[in-house]
This record gives structure tokens, C-alpha cells and sequence, in this order.
């Protein structure tokens, strides 16, 4: 890359570094929990460039759902990811419900939506403990952790299983939430409500999370726009963007939900790493009110329309027709095109669009500009997903010299970092 | 024969995602937290293969991380457990007739212990982790 050009982009007519060079990071990276490999092209400290290539946890899953009954499918999409373990088979029930036009009961509606709200503040949760790691705050990462088993608990309780829940089947939910159960869900909701503003303090009050996330990685309210992110990353940035706003379904069309902005906090809208912190904080509040009036108005009935797998099978087998699905899952929307015919067990066509696949390009001008320490903390800031994105490989141009940097970046990110420029 | 002191109470695990879900990743971390606290055993993970005694393997093999596999096992010191992480690692599970997933994990690499479950509760990933020891220590007599 053309040196002049560099410090032209940075706006530094003192930079005494004539040449730029690339550090590979990845695919296995101690900052990084999921293969991925990031090329930087860097001017000194500040990276001027930025390559990113996913696919090593590309598993082809479309492909083997498409030689699969839809109940089989169900599974595989179930293991599309394990943190969204719930989001991926809410929309593609929801897909093919739309693609056969099954109906599914309201209860099972409310209790899809309790799942779904519980898997949110177990995600958010967990990617609070994981930036907090990537900032060398690990006292914190360790107090969120704890917290976060109480919900590890409820969904426990609620499912049978820590994660991957195996809830939505297509026309209804596999299991039912009975009113003692339904006690232990209030309990667990007031401990959270009660330790929700420990935690605000914990993250906005704290002079070092603020330093080193203030004007880091910013997305601006046109770049976020422009490059279509979605979920938190989106709203970090003021876009007003949420499927449960935009397209209720499920229980959420029974309540008012709002997108949330950084404005909710009362602060103006930056979209750097600290008001991704603010947005996802303020959502696990926001699920707490979903999941209690959930809870309170939950009707009765079924459980699902079609309770027999052999009779819903045959259903399925006769479907012809497509359908989509879309559920805002924590990370952005998740979206599942599904195609059926009839005579053919397996779906004919299954795309599924991860929130991560949304948000990669966001990600450029996020790290544009800011410094090699700053890495792990914006790499995180999206909640990236490899396991969810990996439905497709993207391969950008990149090149240039190969210098190894390796564990120095996780050391490197304690350092202290508040300028961004370009 | 037993294993060298500096074993004792300091087992150091590296973690490797071949291509999993996360789901057995973030219960590996869970294991870490003060809920279940391993490190109160001297089992921790450090950011590197070269100075870990056991690999947690997670996920089916990809493709592209067929290579990246065998090289952090070969960057391994000797003696070292492999331990897999859940049903996809240890047999494919889910994950078969695909035309990117090489398949389990020991059809790549040597395994010590096998921890089932879709994903393992963290406990039965620490009795994994603890179960790795005494392959570590048959390890140290034939050596």
C-alpha cells in the first residue's frame, strides 16, 4: 500500500513510518475463542487495513439438512451454534409453519418467547463476562460468569439441558412450563432485576471500562446503515432496528417492544465499544419485562397443534410451497428461507442467515484507524459467532509480509487506548 | 511411575475449536468460573499448545482445520492427553455426509478420553480433564 496515501487517510503528517506491514492473527488465537483469521495492515500502531476470513467452522449444514427429514433438520439447525441454540430452530419452525401453514397454538407462542428472552440474557451475560476478559478485567469476566449460572439454572429446569434447549418443534413447543416451574422463573427474574444496576455500575461507572471503550471502534449511525449490521451492534449506533419492533411475531406482537439506543441510557449515541456494553446491559432488562409478561399472560390450550411426530411428518411430507422465518436472536436478526415439495421429505432449498454474516463488514471500519491493543476488545464488540456465520466462506484481497504476533495481543489489549481517528 | 511434582495441582489445558457449535466452548469456559472454579485444582487454560499437558477438542473436524489440528498437537509437548469434548468430536454426531467435516476427532489425532454429551455439563468435562491425568501418568512409564 501506497505510504503517502496512508498518512493521508490517517490525517498524520507526522508519522515517521514509511511502511506498512501485516500481522496474520488466527484462525487459533488465544484472543480469539472460534477459528477465524484476521489479517491487520498496520502504520506503526494504528491499523490502516484489515482482512478477514472466516470458514474454518464451515461444517456445510445447509447441505446435509437438505438430505435430511425436516425433524432431522430440526437438530442440525439446533447445532448451528450453541449459544444461539434457541434461535436458529425459532426461525426455522417458523420458516416451515409458513411454508406448510401449520398453525401453532398461543401457549406454545409464549413459552417460544420465554425461551428465547432467557437464551438473550444468558448471551448477553456472557458476552459482558467475555469483553470485560478481553480488557483485562478478569475479576469482572469471573462476577458475570457466576451470575450468569442463575439463568444456566432456570433454563435448566425450564428444558432439561444447559444448552440446546430442543423446545420449538413445528406446530408448537415439546414441553410445557407448569406453574411451579413458573416460580422459579419469578424468582430468578427479581434476582436479576436486583442485580441489574450492580451490574450497570460495575460496566458504566468504572473509570477503566470506560477508557479503554469510549471512541474505540466506532460504527457511525450511515456506516452501520450502509452495511446493514443488525441487532446490538446496529443499535449501539442509534439504528432503531429490531425484528421484535419491526415484525412482531410470536408473543411480541401482544407487547409494545422497542428497539434500544443508547439514548435509553440518556446519553448521546457514539456507537463505540461502550455503548455496545450500554444497548446489550439495557436489553437484559428489557427481556426481564418480556419474560415476566410472558409469564403473567401466558394462555392456556395446547402445546402443539400436531402432537404426533408420524401424522406431523406426513403433514411436512405433503407441504409444497416456500417460507422464511426471522427471530431477533442476541446477536441481530436470524433469518431461514426454506423450500418444500411435495413427495420429498427433505427441504429442496434451507439458507439461514446468521446475525454475524450481517454484522462481518462492520467490523472494517470499526478497526480502521484504532490501535493493534484494541483487537480483541472490537472483535468482540459485534459478538461475533463464528459457527453462525460459517454458512458461506468470503475471502477478501489482502497480502503484503507475514510478521507473527501471537499471545503479545492479549497482553497488548491491557494497555490503556482511548484515541481513534480516520 | 508417578508423574513429576510439577503436575500436581498444575494441569494446563489449551483449547481447540475444530469447527464446533459453541456449545461445549462455553461450557468449557462455564467449568473455569467461580461456579464450578477448576482452577482451585491448578487446572487452567493458558494461550498456548506448547505449554499445555491436555487438549480439549471440540467439534468435528473441518477441513480447513484438519492441518491446524495436527500442528497444535505436534507443537504439544510430551507427555499429553487429548480430551474430546462432546458427541460431535467423539463420534461426528449430527455432522455426517457433509462435504467439509473430515470427520471425528481421533481419526486425526490420538485420543485419551472421551466426554459425551451434547454439550457435556462442566462437570463431567472436569472428570474429563481429571480422567486425562492417569493416561498422563501411563504415558510417563513407557517413556
Amino acid at each position: 500500500m501506497d505510504s503517502d496515501k496512508i498518512n493521508l487517510e490517517l490525517g498524520c503528517t507526522t508519522c515517521t513510518t514509511q511502511t506498512t506491514y501485516s500481522v496474520p492473527i488466527g484462525p487459533v488465537h488465544p484472543a480469539l475463542k472460534e477459528p477465524i483469521q484476521f489479517t491487520f495492515r498496520l502504520s506503526g500502531e494504528r491499523i490502516v487495513g484489515v482482512d478477514i476470513k472466516p470458514g474454518y467452522a464451515h461444517r456445510g449444514i445447509e447441505y446435509m439438512g437438505m438430505k435430511r427429514n425436516l425433524i432431522q433438520v430440526l437438530y442440525l439447525a439446533e447445532r448451528i451454534c450453541g449459544i444461539c441454540s434457541i434461535s436458529h430452530p425459532l426461525a426455522l419452525t417458523q420458516a416451515v409453519e409458513n411454508a406448510a401453514g401449520i398453525e401453532v397454538p398461543p401457549r406454545a407462542q409464549y413459552i417460544r418467547t420465554i425461551i428465547g428472552e432467557l437464551e438473550r440474557i444468558h448471551s448477553h451475560l456472557l458476552w459482558a463476562g467475555v469483553a470485560a476478559h478481553e480488557l483485562g478485567f478478569d475479576t469482572l469476566l469471573h462476577l458475570v460468569w457466576k451470575v450468569r449460572e442463575k439463568v444456566m439454572d432456570l433454563l435448566e429446569q425450564l428444558t432439561g439441558n444447559r444448552v440446546d434447549y430442543a423446545i420449538p418443534i413445528y406446530g408448537g413447543v415439546r414441553r410445557d412450563i407448569p406453574d411451579e416451574k413458573a416460580g422459579l422463573a419469578y424468582e430468578a427474574l427479581s434476582y436479576y432485576k436486583n442485580l441489574l444496576q450492580d451490574m450497570i455500575n460495575a460496566f458504566l461507572h468504572d473509570k477503566s471500562v470506560a477508557m479503554r471503550t469510549s471512541n474505540v471502534g466506532v460504527l457511525t449511525y450511515d456506516d452501520a446503515v450502509a452495511l446493514c449490521a443488525v441487532g446490538p451492534t446496529a443499535r449501539a449506533s442509534g439504528v432503531k432496528k429490531d425484528v421484535r419492533q419491526d415484525m412482531p411475531y410470536l408473543a411480541y406482537a401482544d407487547m409494545d417492544i422497542r428497539a434500544i439506543t443508547p439514548e435509553d441510557y440518556g446519553k448521546p449515541v457514539v456507537g463505540d465499544v461502550f455503548d455496545n456494553i450500554v444497548v446489550r446491559l439495557l436489553e437484559v432488562d428489557q427481556s426481564i419485562k418480556i419474560i415476566e409478561y410472558c409469564l403473567e399472560h401466558m394462555p392456556g390450550g395446547e402445546l402443539t397443534s400436531i402432537p404426533k411426530v408420524a401424522a406431523l411428518l406426513a403433514v411436512l411430507k405433503k407441504a409444497d410451497g416456500e417460507g422464511i422465518g426471522r427471530h431477533e436472536a442476541p446477536r441481530g436478526e436470524v433469518f431461514h428461507y426454506i423450500r418444500l415439495e411435495a413427495g420429498v421429505e427433505a427441504p429442496v432449498a434451507w439458507k439461514v442467515k446468521a446475525p454475524t454474516y450481517s454484522n462481518l463488514m462492520s467490523w472494517v471500519p470499526k478497526f480502521m484507524g484504532d490501535e493493534i491493543a484494541d483487537i480483541p476488545i472490537i472483535a468482540a464488540s459485534i459478538d461475533p459467532c463464528m459457527c453462525c456465520l460459517d454458512r458461506a466462506t468470503l475471502v477478501d484481497q489482502g497480502g503484503g509480509e507475514a510478521v507473527k504476533l501471537k499471545e503479545e495481543l492479549v497482553k497488548l489489549s491491557r494497555e490503556k487506548t482511548r484515541r481513534m481517528c480516520g | 511411575m508417578a508423574l513429576p511434582r510439577s503436575f500436581k495441582k498444575a494441569l494446563w489445558v489449551f483449547h481447540v475449536a475444530t469447527g464446533s457449535c459453541n456449545g461445549c466452548d462455553i461450557e468449557i469456559v462455564a467449568a473455569l468460573t467461580p461456579r464450578y472454579d477448576t482452577e482451585r485444582f491448578g487446572i487452567m487454560l493458558t494461550g498456548t499448545p506448547r505449554h499445555a499437558d491436555v487438549l480439549l477438542v471440540t467439534g468435528p473436524v473441518t477441513r480447513p482445520m484438519l492441518s491446524r489440528l495436527k500442528r497444535i498437537y505436534d507443537q504439544t509437548p510430551d507427555p499429553k492427553a487429548v480430551v474430546v469434548v462432546g458427541g460431535c468430536g467423539s463420534t461426528g454426531g449430527v455432522f455426517y455426509e457433509s462435504y467439509n467435516v473430515q470427520g471425528p476427532v481421533d481419526e486425526v489425532v490420538p485420543v485419551a478420553v472421551y466426554v459425551p454429551g451434547c454439550p457435556p455439563r462442566p462437570e463431567a468435562i472436569i472428570d474429563g480433564v481429571v480422567k486425562a491425568v492417569a493416561h498422563l501418568e501411563q504415558a510417563g512409564v513407557s517413556k
